[in-house]
């Protein structure tokens, strides 16, 4: 249920988009996000997007694993 | 897939689990509260790569388990109705109520259908005008918006035979109903999808009054190995706080459209938990001005009050007071295929991930 997926927006009709996961298409409301674009990975969650996926921060992130070393204890 | 397999790489979760393993100094109990979490550290074998003194307990975080009786039993006497359809999340049709479930009503020949969001039901509503349709609202702040937008549709296209039955729940007053409880624990692994939403700040009472860490925790597997050792960090440096692991979906003010479009449609309510029973201000009813679309209100049911099962301990699960190995229907009486209690029937309920990852290999 709290199950949300990351997801890529290929179309865009009004307030609605198709969006696709691993070749599965969905629809999805875009009622809670701005500025969608056609490109953009949104989280899906039952029928609506509920946050644009940072790109930045996911890159920042894994970075940040890359580099852990241990200095973390120190 | 983008934003899923790079937080699957081998390499880095060994690293983050030897990381943990270096880290560890005492025993630690973190509890994490979204069932997508439990199903998560079961299904990737999260507790097969952390010493023997890191312990993960799981709390009342699938929408499904915490769904009371009651509602499944109200849900049951909606859908003898002759005028009446029931829309519903696919998960909440086989949840036993006290006699009977939408799945065996469904069987007899209640009109039930299974729909993806609210769009959907309101689709059916559209389509079927000499019919009642009422949407079972289950789940938490991730969920609830969905079902706001949909009532503001409902609202907008003039559409008067759509309703809404509400469990809807939010998460931060059970955690601190599961704190007062006494729970022993060493922080939190805060559900992420819920953040997502609310941002970080709605936790950040918890190491304010209650001294326990936090991280807002995403859902691959390198996610809640690094949440693990981030909570780890926090104790050995006594430092709690609110923390986001899962910062490429979470901000700390959060998703601000979806909050305003559950403030406009809903307002706090005392609910009915499974296990913790009824905690003030955890639900969310709709307001005054959109009770018509109020299943409750427009279309009253009567059920008998009735105790829930006595052999089930769903209840304690949920509270993370006890595990389902401690429940004596287990893997014997209570399986998935026939469940006999709400924590076996999703594939977020604490039952079901056990069940499925734990005792049957
Ligand atoms: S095994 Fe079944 S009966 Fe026992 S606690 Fe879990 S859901 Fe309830």
């Amino acid at each position: 249920m709290c199950l949300s997926i990351p997801v890529r927006i290929e179309s865009i009709d009004g307030i609605m988009a198709e969006v696709s996961a691993g070749g599965a298409i969905f629809k999805a409301g875009l009622h809670m996000i701005e500025n969608a674009k056609v490109g953009d990975y949104i989280l899906l969650h039952a029928g609506f997007a509920i946050q644009k996926i940072s790109a930045k921060e996911a890159a920042e992130t894994l970075q940040i694993l890359k580099e852990m070393d241990d200095s973390l204890n120190e | 897939m983008k934003y899923i397999d790079e937080y699957r790489d081998k390499g880095l979760i060994m690293k983050l689990a030897d990381q943990i393993g270096k880290s560890v100094r005492r025993d630690y109990t973190f509890m994490e509260v979204c069932g997508g979490h439990t199903a998560a550290i079961h299904r990737f074998g999260i507790p097969s790569l952390l010493p023997g003194n890191v312990k993960l307990i799981s709390g009342p975080g699938c929408p499904v388990c915490v769904t009371g009786t009651d509602f499944i039993d109200k849900s049951i006497a909606y859908s003898k109705m002759e005028e009446v359809i029931i829309t519903t999340f696919g998960d909440l049709i086989r949840v036993p109520g006290s006699t009977s479930s939408l799945e065996k009503e469904k069987a007899a020949g209640a009109d039930i259908r299974i729909v993806f969001s609210g769009l959907e039901a309101l689709e059916i509503a559209r389509s079927n005008s000499e019919k009642k349709v009422i949407f079972l609202g289950i789940g938490f702040e991730t969920t609830a918006p969905g079902t706001a937008v949909t009532i503001k549709l409902a609202e907008k296209d003039n559409i008067k035979n759509f309703f809404l039955l509400s469990a809807h729940k939010v998460m931060p007053p059970a955690m601190e109903a599961i704190i007062k409880e006494g729970v022993n624990l060493d922080g939190f692994i805060c559900p992420g999808h819920v953040a997502t939403i609310t941002g970080s700040k709605v936790f950040n009472f918890i190491p304010e009054k209650f001294n326990l860490g936090c991280v807002i925790t995403g859902f691959e597997p390198a996610d809640i190995l690094q949440s693990i050792l981030m909570l780890i960090l926090q104790v050995n440096r006594n430092t709690p706080k609110v923390e986001i692991q899962y910062n490429r979906a979470v901000t700390d003010k959060g998703n601000i459209i979806a909050q305003r479009h559950l403030s406009q449609i809903f307002e706090p309510c005392d609910e009915q938990w499974r296990g913790l029973g009824v905690i003030r201000g955890s639900g969310l009813k709709l307001r005054k001005e959109y009770e018509k679309f109020d299943a409750e209100k427009i279309i009253p049911v009567r059920i008998k009050f009735r105790e829930e099962d006595v052999l089930c301990i769903c209840g304690d699960i949920l509270r993370g007071l006890k595990t389902p190995e401690n429940c004596s229907l287990f893997a014997k009486k209570c399986v998935p295929e026939n469940p006999a209690g709400a924590c076996m029937v999703s594939n977020e309920g604490s039952c079901n991930t056990w069940y499925k990852y734990k005792l049957i290999k």
